[in-house]
This record gives C-alpha cells, structure tokens and sequence, in this order.
C-alpha cells in the first residue's frame, strides 16, 4: 500500500495517470486552500486593524508626527 | 536516425544543464546581496570578500576531488558495498578536460564507454553539482557575519561544500546511493541533502563562535540588530529564488528513454526523471515550486506580523520545506506543507536564539537546517509506501527511512563542522578579536578609502581657480 497507489515503476508510462499522494481527495484539498487564502486576509486585516489603531494612539502631540515627514 | 536521436538527446541535455549552471550563478549574488544587505555598515567589504572568495575555493577543491567522491562513495563504502571505480571523475583523467566521443591511440584512463557518455557530459554535470556545492557553503556564511574570521569560514566552505554535502548526495542522492537502496530514502530536490546538511554545519559554526557582541542584553535577553538594507536584502532573496528555478531544473534528468534506465520501466515512453531516475516532469515542479513558496510567503507574513525580512526568508523555506517531495506532491499540498513547516521554524528560530544564545544573523539554520530536515521527515510520511526508485529490489519511501535519513544529513554537517571549528578557535583563527569586531572588521579597509577620498579631493581643490 502506497500514498500514491504505486508500489513499483514496473510499468509503461503511457498507462499512468497522475502520481501525486491521496488521489481522489483533490476537492477536499481545495476547500482546504480556499480556507487557507480566505484565512489568511481575515488574519492578515486584523493584523492591519491593530497596526493602524497603534498608529492612530500614538503622538498626540502632532511632534513625532512632524519629526517624520522631516525624515522620510 | 537512432544514432542522431541519441546524438540529438546528448547535446540537448548538455545544453540543458548549462542553463541551469548559469541561473544557479544567481543564487551566489542573491547571497551575496542578502548578507551585505543584514550586515551593518562598517563590515560590509570583509563581509562581501567571506563569500563571494568561496566560489573559487568550492570550485577548485570540487575539481579536484569533489566530483570523485560523489561517484567513488555511493556504497559508504562498507555499507552496501566497496569503493566504485570513477575513472572519469578524476582530476587527472582525460575526460576533466576537453574530450570528443572517442579514445586516442595510447589514451590512458578512458574506456569507449566513458568517452561516449561523458565527453560531453561531464563538465556541465560538474558545473551543476559544484553550483549546488557553492550553494551549500554559502549557507553558511551569513549565519556567522561581523565576527568571524574569513580564512575559518573559507576553510569550512571547502569542507562542506567540496566533501560533506557531496558525500551525503552519494549516499542519498544518487540512484544507486546505500540510503536510497537501503532506507528508501526520498530527497529529490535537496531539503536534506543541501539544505539540513548546511544548517547542522551552521548550528555547529555559531556554537563555538559565540554570538555578536551587543546581541544579547546583561539579562540574556536578545537585541535585534536591524538589517541595515532591507531592500537589497529583498533583492539578494528574489534572487536566490529565481536562482531556485535552475537548482530546480539540475536536479533532474531532462529526457531519457526505459532502455537506458534499465530498470523495470517498459515501454517506450521518453520522461524527465528526478536524480534517482524515477519519472517526474518539469510540470509538476513548476506548480509546487510555487505552490511552496506561496505557501512561505502567505504564512510568513503572518508569524511575523509583515515583517518583510522574514516574509521573505518564510517563502525560500516554504521552497526548502517541499523540496523533499515536490517531485511527487499535489501543488496544494506543497503549499500547505510550504506553510506549516516555516510557520515552526519561524519559532524554533526566536526558542534557540533565548534558550541557547545562538545569535544566528540571517536566520540560516532555521530556514535551511530545520526547514530542510522537517521537509524531509514530511515526505517520508506523505509519500509512504512509494518506491524511491526505477530499480528492482530498493527499499519502498517510508517515514523511518527518511526520518533516519533527515538526522544523518544533519549530523554530518553539525560534528565535521564543530570539530574544526573548534580546532580553528583552539589556534585564535575563528573569531577576531573584540577589539576588532567593535571598530567593524572594514576599520583598515575604510580608513585607507576615506585617507584616498581625502587626498584626491584636496587634489583637486588645490586646482580650482
């Protein structure tokens, strides 16, 4: 028994399909990616939210702010 | 007409692994790139010259005997057999030099059959296999920047490039190699065979050498030290990638008929095969090259919160952590696996530097050495049960076998690597002195460029009117 249902290359290529592991679980693996990518922008936009609220707290003064633009 | 057709498929495969020779040259400037880019200011020529001076030194050193050991060991010997016979692969033979097909009257050293295969062969399989070795000690280097001495590094990169990783490639990457027969062992494009074997031997270095002075706080804690160019760290890491392509394409056989497989393949069906002669397509590693390195990406921006050092360093893992098996995977599982695996390095990397003061600069032995060997580990569970090769009675791809197999390729790198380290410390050839180390190892270098800048332009202003 193999993941990919071979146990040996006695065979002529021509006959042999697709070679990957766990073939027949392809829609299964999509959804999986699909909530790979959907995940990935919720965590990625929380991520972006706390960095802004930071940005946002920080020098109330306007000083900082000022020092910036001078150096960038 | 067959004659042709072979004569045809000879010189397509030499000019195939000329191309990648050329594109693996990237890897070496990305790397370059990449270190002067983390390095801070007052080191970056010692910095530069350390790795850069390790293309000639792995390349002399790979003539000399590093291609005769990938030929001459693949037994152990003493494992699965004696020392091989590779007349050819010897520095002194005929056939390291510029050959035709046939054997001149009172030609010494060359059988008809060497000469028809590797006449034209030969150089570009070396040149490939020696950018493979560049690429393995280069590793190395960046890891152990702004202290270490560059003579102790160039030594090491002969080591590791010119005997350690071409001697684990015989034994694991080489389709008659003792691990492949013997444990099933599965590595087609090098997580273990270059990528662990160069983290073990990183590890080892950064141990004895000790970390930079300033890394660490009085209460153990560890400073950063910023990259002082992130963009030209950004440019040496798209480099490296884009060099990954050529690693890629050398580390299969473009096209190659049943019959001169002779293993148990029938038919007539022409393949690319991976290095252990077993069929796989230039498809199926375009779409998990970048499945992986997506996946790299997508969760290394996560773990470290945007940061684009690591974002990026995360995708050449994801790349490292896939390779083991991206000969054979689906691209989602090469993304998936390209994700996961980082995402732990990622940790392992921050866990060592707390719990050991490993001041590792570029993050080499996570991305490379853990990265590298739990991509190995992964593959011996996905592809369980395959066989790892063309041939009759090999072992079948299993987990053990590729577990055994990941802790070997460390090891080898980590014990030869910390003995000589240690050797080189014992004589106050590893490390400059702190003296040294605090006025930045360019202190002569930039004293002696300031002095010239100063003197032309008092030059020059003595001759304006």
């Amino acid at each position: 028994m193999s993941t990919n249902g071979m146990e040996s290359w006695a065979v002529d290529l021509k006959d042999i399909g697709a070679i990957y592991p766990f073939q027949g679980s392809e829609v299964v693996m999509v959804i999986v990616g699909l909530v790979f990518w959907i995940g990935w922008h919720v965590l990625q936009t929380r991520h972006e939210n706390a960095e802004i609220e930071a940005d946002m707290a920080a020098d109330r003064t306007g000083e900082e702010t000022r020092k910036a633009i001078d150096r960038h | 007409m067959e004659g042709n057709l072979n004569a045809l498929t000879t010189i397509f495969t030499e000019f195939y692994y000329w191309v990648t020779i050329v594109m693996m040259f990237l890897i070496h400037v990305g790397f370059c790139m990449y270190e002067v880019g983390v390095s801070r200011r007052r080191n970056h020529l010692k910095t530069l010259m350390k790795n850069a001076m390790a293309i000639p030194l792995v390349t002399i050193t790979f003539y000399f005997f590093g291609w005769w050991i990938y030929f001459g060991f693949p037994n152990g010997p003493g494992i699965a057999g004696g020392l091989v016979t590779a007349p050819f692969a010897e520095a002194w033979n005929p056939l390291m030099g510029t050959h035709l097909s046939g054997v001149s009257p009172g030609e010494t050293g060359v059988t008809p059959t060497d000469a028809a295969l590797w006449h034209r062969l030969n150089g570009v399989f070396w040149g490939a296999f020696l950018l493979f070795s560049i690429t393995t000690a280069s590793i190395v280097s960046g890891s152990i920047i702004e202290r270490a001495r560059s003579g102790a590094f160039w030594i090491v990169a002969v080591l590791v490039g010119s005997v350690l990783w071409i001697l684990d490639a015989s034994w694991g990457w080489h389709p008659q190699g003792w691990m492949v027969k013997l444990w099933g062992y599965h590595d087609a494009y090098a997580s273990g065979v270059v990528h662990a074997i160069a983290g073990g031997a990183a590890l080892a270095f950064l141990i004895v050498l000790g970390p930079r002075i300033g890394k660490f706080r009085p209460d153990g804690t560890a400073r950063d030290i910023p990259p002082h160019n992130v963009w030209l760290v950004t440019i040496g890491l798209f480099l490296i990638f884009t060099g990954f392509w050529g690693f890629y394409a050398a580390c299969n056989i473009p096209l190659i008929s049943p019959a001169t497989i002779a293993g148990q393949i029938t038919g007539e069906t022409w393949t690319a095969t991976n290095i252990y002669l077993a069929p796989t397509t230039l498809s199926a590693i375009t779409f998990n090259f970048l499945m992986s390195l997506s996946g790299g990406m997508l969760a290394g921006y996560i773990v470290s919160k945007g940061d684009p050092f690591w974002t990026f360093s995360m995708g050449l893992c994801g790349i490292i952590s896939a390779s083991a098996g991206n000969d054979l995977y689906h691209p989602i599982q090469a993304m998936l696996i390209g994700a996961i695996v980082p995402s732990i390095c990622y940790k392992l990397h921050y866990f060592v530097e707390r719990r050991f003061k490993i001041d590792d600069a570029v993050g080499a032995v996570a991305v490379h050495g853990y990265g590298g060997f739990l991509g190995v580990v992964v593959a011996g569970f996905m592809l369980w049960g395959q066989p790892s090769s063309p041939y009759e009675g090999f072992a079948h791809i299993n987990p053990l076998g590729n577990f055994a197999g990941a802790v070997l390729m460390f090891v080898l790198g980590f014990v030869p690597t910390f003995i000589v380290c240690k050797i080189l410390n014992s004589m106050n050839l590893l490390r400059v002195p702190a003296k040294v180390e605090l006025e930045g190892v360019d202190f002569a270098l930039n004293h002696a460029f300031d002095a010239s800048v100063r003197e032309v332009g008092t030059a020059e202003k003595a001759m304006i009117k």
